[in-house]
This record gives structure tokens, C-alpha cells and sequence, in this order.
């Protein structure tokens, strides 16, 4: 095998990690991360759906007809989301009134689609599996890293738990309002592909054209 | 080429090119009756538990706008107390023409035995459901200590569902509580705050001469500070809303007949 399990499981969390490198699933990266608890079920969720669909559609892969292969997945993963929804339904239900029609909108994550086609269409079952997981992980950490800014600067909590008195509750903090706002989350995982490019400059891509300069006369 | 030269049917149809007709075909099928079967079997399944969910849901948050609920109470038995009749908003008297068990779902559908299209709508909500499913809190002795009653009304990005509970003369404001909303994080769902929700209690729906004259406002009516709730600080398209649906509900479309028979005493 090319990559061992190892890297295919670690290798989502930074060097590849499909937000900041892959540049996909940012927009329910954008909807829960006001809160690190939804954050964190969005995590886990998507990471459930990422590695089972990944493992089944490797399964398939010698048997998937080239012709409706995307539509095959597609209901693999719709499955697994509908699943995870009533699970939610069942024995979260807070939780699933906040997260809403995000899990269902699991489905349209580019980042189940994109590990199916990229990866689970030309590996085997348990490479695929730990694949999946990988990146439901990678995805789960910049999850994480955006909600603690959004929810202790939004908030001034961490996971419901006050850490920053807001004004509007008699404290002294003012809350920034912007942090609570899908917006925010754009400039936080702007931040975070800047500093992770930083660290890595191997993620820099090439430049697709070269400025020219005028040579000195 | 296989070493054995013996097939069965299976071994030979998975050994058959995945993009040839019958294949996609059987694939299809074959995948889609697994995928339904396994949805349907989740959902089935699961459904009680989230049945039992909404109704402890909604239970709760009668609870907490009647003031009683604390964290790690047994839901259940406090929500006893509570009387529960199905209201006709045109008398303002109980109907049994609706079955208690059946109301939800008739609500939930819209269903249009129970829907009237509104003439005038301050509230945004289209159309009315004017079957409305109410609570009755009595206190030791059997008399009515407070009513609560279902609201809901447009705020700024979404329709705004809740409770209001109300003391036994029908005029004086227990608490305003909404369980489900849209309304922007950190402005118009200040809606959720405690501080705010706690200035509802005490207000007066209606002054000595009847009018209803409760509002929510940036500063105090005419009439005065008891008929006046302090609008939410930088939200005041849902603070116009919350302002509607609370005289919408209060008035002659919403709850005005049964009020008005409350206030008589005629319940």
C-alpha cells in the first residue's frame, strides 16, 4: 500500500486537512460553529458518515456501474445522514433543534462526496474506512479551533459554560457580535490556512502565472 | 480467466462488467430497496422516542413560562397540574369537538377544519389556527391560578413560537417565553434572555377601560409603565414583531373572547 494506515489517519488532521487544504465542507464549517457543543455533535457526525460511507462504497467499488456511480453514493450517504438524523431525533434532542437542517444537509458536504470518489472508488474497505475517519477528524479539529473563537468571543463561554460575564447578563464583557455571524467563520479559517501555510509552506500552490518585470534598461 | 472452471449464477454475475445494462439495473434496484429498507427501519423504529422528545419538549417550556420548572424535575409528573383544554378562539370557549390526542396532529398539519385565512395580520403568521390548545394551572383550593396560552407571530427572519402565561384575572402578565425561533444570534434571540424575559412579569395586558394597551416599545406608552416591556437593544425589527404577536394574540382576533369571559369569571 502507497500510505500506510497511519498517515492516512493523520494525514487529514494538518498536511490535508479538507478545509484548509482541500478547501471543502466550508459551509456547515460557516452554520455550527456559533457553539462548541453543536460543533462538536457536527464533528462527530460527519466523521460517522465520512468513514462508514467510505467503507460501503469501497465495498461496492468493483460492482458500482460506471454510468450511475455518483447516484450510487449519493444514496449510501443520503442512508447514513437519515440515520444519524433520527439517532439525533431520538436521543439528542436538544441538539438536533439547533443543528436542524445542517444534518441533513451532511449530504451536500463535499467532503463524504469528495472521499468516496477520490479515495473509496480505488481502495479497499478498511483504507477507505480509516481514510474517512481521518478526515471526518480533520474536519472535526478546524470545527473545534473555529467554535472556541466564535463561541469565547462570540459568547464569552466555552460548551455552555460561562467563562466571560456578558453585559446583556450584568457582567462586564461585550460580546462581539460579528463572532456570532456565518460571516466570522470565513476570516477565522482565512486565519487558519494562513497559519497553517505558515507552518507548512508545502501547501503553498505555485503561482499559475509569474508577474513580469520590465528588465532594466 | 478463472481457475474454476464450475460458476455459479452469483460468482458469474459479480463477475460481470459492472457497466453492462442488467448490472446498473440490478444495482439500482437492489440498492435502493437495502437503503429504504434500512431508513424506514431507523425511522420506525426511533419514532416513539422522538414523539416522546416533542412532547416533553413542549412540555418543559409550558412549564418554565408558568415559572415551576427546575433543572432535574420529574417533567412528567409537574406537568399533571396543568389542564389542558382545546380553545374556539371566535367564542372563547373549550370545545370537546377536537379530541385532546388529536389536536397536535391536526395542528402540525395545518389541517383546514381548524385554519381560518386572517383579514388582517399584523402578526405575519397567513393564516390562523383558531383551535388553539391552552393550559389551565389551578391552585390548591380548584381555582385558576394562571392560563397559558400558545402564541406565535413573523419577528425579523423567522415566525417566533411560544408561550404566554397569564394570571388568573386575565390581565396581568405572568412571563413570555418562546421555544422555537430564528431571530438573529445575540440581537433579536435576546428574546432567550432571562433578564428580558423577566420584565414581562407583572406588565398589564389592558388599562380600566379595557383597550389592550401592552407594547413593547423603546419608550413607555401613554398609558403607562405597567403596559410597557423596554424593546431589545439593537433588534428592533423583532422587538416590532414580538410587539404584534403579543396584541395580536391579546386582541379580538387572538384571545380577546376568552379573556374576556375570564375576567368575568364565567371559567
Amino acid at each position: 500500500m502507497a500510505q500506510t494506515r497511519r498517515s492516512l489517519l493523520v494525514d487529514p488532521l494538518v498536511d490535508n486537512n479538507p478545509i484548509t487544504l482541500q478547501v471543502l465542507g466550508i459551509c456547515s464549517a460557516l452554520a455550527v460553529t456559533s457553539s462548541l457543543q453543536v460543533a462538536f455533535v457536527m464533528a462527530l457526525a460527519v466523521t460517522f458518515v465520512t468513514s462508514f460511507s467510505s467503507f460501503f462504497i469501497s465495498l461496492l467499488r468493483n460492482q458500482i456501474p460506471g454510468s450511475i456511480r455518483i447516484i450510487v453514493q449519493m444514496v449510501i450517504i443520503a442512508s447514513l445522514v437519515i440515520l444519524v438524523d433520527q439517532i439525533l431525533k431520538a436521543y439528542a434532542f436538544e441538539i438536533s433543534k439547533t443543528l436542524s437542517v445542517f444534518v441533513g444537509l451532511i449530504i451536500t458536504n463535499c467532503i463524504v462526496m469528495g472521499r468516496a470518489e477520490a479515495f473509496a472508488m480505488k481502495n479497499p474497505p478498511v483504507a477507505s474506512f480509516i481514510d474517512g475517519f481521518g478526515n471526518g477528524l480533520g474536519y472535526g479539529l478546524i470545527l473545534m479551533m473555529v467554535g472556541v473563537i466564535r463561541e469565547f468571543f462570540g459568547s464569552g463561554s466555552l460548551f455552555g459554560v460561562t467563562i466571560l460575564e456578558t453585559v446583556n447578563n450584568g457582567g462586564w464583557y461585550v460580546p462581539n457580535g460579528l463572532l456570532l455571524l456565518p460571516p466570522s467563520a470565513f476570516f477565522i479559517i482565512g486565519l487558519i490556512i494562513w497559519g497553517f501555510r505558515t507552518w507548512k509552506p508545502a501547501q503553498v500552490e505555485e503561482r499559475e502565472y509569474e508577474i513580469q518585470s520590465v528588465e532594466a534598461h | 480467466m478463472s481457475d474454476q472452471p464450475k460458476q455459479g449464477p452469483i460468482s458469474r454475475f459479480l463477475a460481470a462488467p459492472p457497466d453492462s445494462v442488467g448490472k446498473t439495473i440490478f444495482v439500482a434496484v437492489a440498492l435502493c430497496l437495502f437503503a429504504s429498507m434500512v431508513v424506514s427501519a431507523a425511522a420506525v423504529s426511533l419514532r416513539p422516542i422522538q414523539e416522546a422528545n416533542r412532547q416533553r419538549d413542549k412540555q418543559v417550556n409550558v412549564l418554565q413560562v408558568a415559572g415551576i420548572y427546575q433543572p432535574g424535575i420529574d417533567v412528567q409528573e409537574a406537568f399533571e397540574a396543568f389542564e389542558p383544554h382545546v380553545l374556539d378562539l371566535s367564542t372563547g370557549e373549550f370545545t370537546d369537538m377536537i379530541a385532546l390526542d388529536e389536536y397536535d396532529e391536526l395542528a402540525t398539519s395545518r389541517d383546514p377544519a381548524i385554519v381560518r385565512a386572517l383579514d388582517e395580520d399584523p402578526a405575519g403568521l397567513g393564516d390562523q389556527v383558531y383551535f388553539q390548545m391552552v393550559y389551565l394551572l389551578r391552585d390548591e383550593a380548584g381555582a385558576i391560578d394562571k392560563v397559558i396560552l400558545p402564541v406565535e407571530g413573523y419577528g425579523l427572519w423567522s415566525t417566533l413560537y411560544g408561550f404566554i402565561a397569564l394570571e388568573e384575572n386575565g390581565n396581568d402578565i405572568y412571563g413570555l417565553q418562546f421555544y422555537q425561533h430564528g431571530e438573529t444570534p445575540g440581537l433579536g434571540a435576546e428574546v432567550d434572555n432571562p433578564r428580558w424575559k423577566a420584565l414581562w412579569n407583572g406588565k398589564k395586558l389592558f388599562d380600566d377601560e379595557g383597550d389592550l394597551e401592552i407594547t413593547v416599545a423603546k419608550t413607555p406608552p401613554q398609558a403607562g409603565r405597567e403596559f410597557h416591556v423596554d424593546a431589545l437593544a439593537g433588534a428592533t425589527l423583532t422587538s416590532v414583531g414580538v410587539d404584534n404577536l403579543v396584541r395580536f394574540w391579546m386582541g379580538k382576533q387572538g384571545y380577546g373572547p376568552f379573556l374576556d369571559r375570564l375576567k368575568a369569571g364565567e371559567i
